[in-house]
């Protein structure tokens, strides 16, 4: 079984991540009820043994005396950090696993990326290092930030490139927050784009997460829950918002949008830590989902959102959530993928469905789906036997798909706005090591990925003939 | 004799346990003795305490399905693994032939061949090899590839005969295509014969043949064991003299065109191997399996041999893997019009065929017509095309059942579009890099693309 070690970098990053620690250990706590320190707990948690100084640790097969999270913890101002260490999961932290500063980044990319990147990258590889040497086998490194800050974006897209630089042969999967049109950060278009830039670069995948479909997604749940409809009451601890049944206790802002991301990082991760008849682990996200290195942005989307508390879950509500999967509602980037283009899609299904299900809907939703020409069956299936908490089945979607051209032009747009009239470019120039051609990289790079998505899509209507054969001769 | 089976990755190590599992409970039902004794040496060696082990090694990169398997057949209370017969890592192959070909293979080649050596060497007397795996993720396809060629290395002269699951068409992995071309150009040139049993013909038996609302892969697995232990449990040749056949795989040594003559002295009996696969060119078997019904029907059918062996007849001409809907107006051609094209004609050649009759009466029944010369290739004696073996043992609660295993134009279509869809995907070079970066070249692509479109022009010609 293998290890994956979290590193959360900036406020998004660490608040987010705390909800995934929240309800990693709500689904454990559901799961394993003997209370023993199995394989699953393992990939995500240490055992340790908490009277003694060096915290020794305990192997696979014991009983559950500390768990210790597998996680780097950075943020350059302390209060989001002091809060966990003051909160219900202060016992899941180490002091060793945390790096903070003072002053923050000013919501500046080059102040998080050049400025505390050099001067905390002996601390910050040594933090990594640690973490990577108490895995047995260390498969997948998670970041958790946003893009539109100064910490999340440029102190995370350094700690990005360091973890390409000391640990190659880690898997990098990014879960990356960006920014609404309407982001009370001004200069969050220079900061997304000068990340992304690193992001297509140094990470092996990055989940695609909008702001503004976490708050669509949270006002959605929240109409449910409030309707009047006898008989359509939503199970509480079942909402993908939801963060009852966990450690912590009244809800905080953001806490409901954050637990969306929790729940996406818990179902990729699913079908690694527990048993199914079809398993998927993480190095076969990139293998299946990657075509191409550079064109590694993929769409998640989560069913069902929820459960309603009457029981009785006919089959008819099993296909509704293959149906919704692909809906413009459940994803959580603004797009629509049914359409645009499909370059490859993965369906990550828990609970008890069955092979049969998979394959009847996959075979009901293909007809409306576009896939690229070289790839017309291009699905990877996983089953994991394992529900999530307050639901007997659900299903992640990740799909591969030119919808992410809009948004990625319409952050260019954003970007140029600002760009053409040089507004706030000192505050960047400023900064040590800082140089004007980084910005122009940037956008060059984000202007070539664009192109790319548009060849892709310039594709689709055309009818491309197969290739050619080798023909024997007799 | 015995057989050694090498299970690999997950799908190798599910549908192995399924297999031992109804190999055991067909073996130890009834007061059949010989046959007994005779199927539990072939599969299982006996401790001191008189346990069954099933003679085999469960391989895969990481531990989970490993560690269930064992589990299942322990909890069985009739047979086990071998405590010590695995070999895992903590990682898999990500789905990449050549992660598992390239960089797990070697790596654990000695430990794997290891284990090979000391389960053999538990054998009195070794009939073959089997290795079972699936050729659409990393561990079963390239893993798999890897450890068949040091079986070839270890024992030179001994059958190897490999069992493939290929994927459901509509996909199960995005880049099943190249490691299942990838897998078969490789194991073309090393295995004696290969075994494929489709996913897509598997789900369609259990859905409509065994009504099954709600099909797992345990479902599909289980009827994949069924019919597989359906040729291998012993079973009687016209010149074994009352004595199971020893070496259910074949006999080495045979010349190529005469596979099924006598030779008292050797007391040669059945070959699967050599009978079917007898030219290099020519190495891919299907199998089917009649009758196959939900066990609740078993008890309300009566039937005859006469009646199966019709069916199975026109499934083998009609290329019906299945006993449902099949075509009865393809007739074997008039000699003059033996077509050569792929499409032309819906009539399936057939190189080499062996039947396999289990049940009641068994004596009395004959060969249904399938060793008729218009069948087969003009290449071929039909004397030394066919082969028939027969046990008077019911085998898995159906009082009569008939197996053929076929080698002929059956997979032909498959192959054929398994191979279209590969280039179309290489064309744009679509996931080349993640195959690169484990250390082969666009040449080994190309490569195995040559050799599999050889064996289609080969089967394609068959007439």
């Amino acid at each position: 079984m293998t290890q994956s070690v979290v590193v959360q970098v900036g406020q998004c990053g660490n608040q987010a991540g705390c909800r995934f620690w929240d309800l990693a250990l709500r689904e454990h706590a559901h799961v394993n009820k003997r209370g023993l320190y199995d394989e699953a707990l393992n990939s995500f948690f240490r055992n340790v043994d908490s009277r003694k100084s060096d915290g020794a640790e305990f192997a696979v097969g014991g009983r559950i005396q500390h768990l210790k999270a597998r996680a780097v913890l950075v943020d350059m101002e302390e209060g989001v950090v002091n809060q966990i260490l003051q909160g219900p999961l202060r016992e899941v932290f180490d002091s060793t696993q945390l790096l903070t500063d003072v002053s923050g980044s000013g919501n500046n990319w080059a102040v998080g990326n050049m400025t505390y990147g050099s001067a905390y990258r002996e601390k910050i590889v040594d933090k990594l290092r640690k973490a990577a040497e108490q895995c047995d086998c260390l498969q997948c490194f998670f970041l958790i930030h946003s893009m539109g800050g100064g910490t999340g974006s440029g102190l995370g897209t350094r700690v990005l490139s360091l973890l390409e630089e000391e640990f190659p042969e880690v898997c990098r999967v990014v879960t990356s927050i960006y920014p609404s049109g309407e982001d009370d950060v001004i200069t969050s278009p220079y900061n997304s784009v000068l990340a992304m830039n690193k992001l297509t670069e140094h990470a092996d995948c990055v989940l695609l997460v909008e702001n503004q479909s976490l708050v669509d997604i949270v006002n959605k749940i929240k109409v449910m829950s409030h309707g009047t409809k006898p008989g359509l009451n939503i199970k509480r601890n079942s909402a993908v918002t939801s963060g009852q049944g966990g450690l912590s206790g009244a809800e905080k802002p953001f806490d409901a949008m954050n637990n969306i991301v929790a729940n996406l990082l818990l179902n990729i991760t699913s079908s690694a830590r527990f048993e199914g008849s079809l398993n998927m682990d993480l190095n076969e996200i990139a293998m299946n989902l990657v075509p191409f290195p550079r064109l590694h942005y993929l769409v998640p989307s989560l069913t069902p959102l929820y459960t309603l508390a009457d029981i009785n879950v006919p089959t008819r509500r099993l296909d509704q959530m293959f149906s919704d999967a692909f809906s413009k509602d459940h994803q959580l980037i603004q797009a629509d993928p049914k359409h645009s283009l499909y370059l490859a899609c993965a369906l990550m299904v828990r609970g008890n469905v069955q092979v049969s299900d998979v394959r009847r809907n996959i075979e009901r939703l293909r007809p409306s789906l576009p896939f690229v020409s070289w790839n017309q069956e291009g699905w990877k299936t996983s089953l994991c036997s394992v529900p999530p908490v307050g639901h007997s089945h659900s299903l992640l979607a990740l799909a591969n798909n030119t919808c992410v051209k809009p948004t990625f032009m319409e952050l260019r747009e954003r970007f140029t706005k600002l760009y053409r009239k040089k507004a706030h470019l000192h505050h960047y120039l400023h900064v040590e090591g800082m140089e004007q051609s980084f910005f122009s990289e940037a956008i060059a790079s984000l202007n070539s990925l664009i192109e790319e998505y548009h060849h892709l899509d310039a594709t689709k209507a055309r009818l491309t003939p197969d290739a050619p054969r080798l023909s024997i001769a007799r | 004799m015995s057989v050694v089976t090498v299970q690999l990755g997950q799908c190798g190590n599910q549908v192995g346990q399924e297999l031992f599992d109804i190999i055991c409970s067909d073996a130890q039902e009834g007061q059949r003795k010989t046959y007994s004794a005779a199927s539990c040496e072939r599969f299982f060696h006996q401790t001191a305490q008189g346990d069954l082990v099933a003679r085999a090694l469960l391989v895969d990169m990481e531990p989970k399905v490993i560690n269930r398997s064992m589990s299942m057949a322990a909890k069985s209370g009739r047979w086990s693994y071998g405590a010590s017969s695995h070999f895992s890592q903590k990682q898999g192959s990500g789905n990449n032939w050549a992660n598992g070909y390239c960089v797990h293979g070697p790596c654990h080649r000695d430990a794997v061949e290891e284990l090979v050596r000391r389960e053999v060497e538990r054998c009195d007397r070794l009939a073959g090899l089997i290795a079972m795996m699936s050729v659409a993720g990393g561990t079963g396809s390239g893993v798999g590839t890897y450890v068949t060629q040091c079986l070839r290395d270890i024992y030179p002269s001994s059958f190897i005969l490999n069992h493939l699951t290929w994927p459901y068409g509509t996909g199960e992995v995005i880049v099943q295509n190249y490691n299942s071309v990838l897998t078969l150009a490789h194991l073309y040139q090393l295995s004696d014969a290969i075994l494929v049993h489709e996913n897509d013909t598997v789900h369609r038996i259990c859905s409509r043949l065994l009504n099954i609302k709600h099909i797992s892969f345990s479902d599909v697995n289980r009827v994949i064991a069924h019919q597989l232990g359906s040729i291998l449990q012993p079973a009687l040749t016209a010149d074994s003299h009352g004595a199971y056949s020893r070496n259910p795989l074949g006999e080495k040594g045979q010349t190529l065109l005469t596979p099924a003559v006598v030779d008292r002295r050797l007391h040669t009996h059945g070959e699967l191997v050599s009978a079917l696969a007898c030219h290099p060119e020519y190495k891919l078997l299907s199998l089917c399996t009649i009758p196959q019904m939900a066990s609740s029907s078993i008890a309300y059918s009566t039937f005859s041999w006469p009646g199966l062996l019709k069916h199975l007849r026109q499934m083998l001409i009609s290329n019906t893997k299945m006993e449902e809907g099949i075509d009865w107006q393809v007739r074997p051609p008039a000699d003059s019009g033996r077509s050569r094209s792929l499409t032309g004609g819906s009539f399936n050649t057939s190189l080499a065929n062996l039947l396999i009759l289990r049940g009641k009466d068994v004596y009395s029944a004959e060969t249904g017509g399938i060793d008729d010369p218009a069948l087969y290739t003009s290449w071929l004696p039909s004397k030394e095309a066919f082969s028939l073996w027969k046990s008077p043992v019911p085998f898995n609660k159906y009082e009569k059942s008939a197996t053929l295993v076929s080698n002929s134009q059956a997979l032909l279509r498959p192959l054929d579009d398994m191979v279209g869809k590969v280039w179309n995907m290489f064309a744009s070079r679509a996931y080349v890099h993640q195959y690169i970066k484990f250390g082969i070249s666009e040449e080994d692509f190309l490569d195995s693309f040559t050799s599999l479109e050889q064996v289609i022009s080969s089967y394609s010609q068959l007439c």
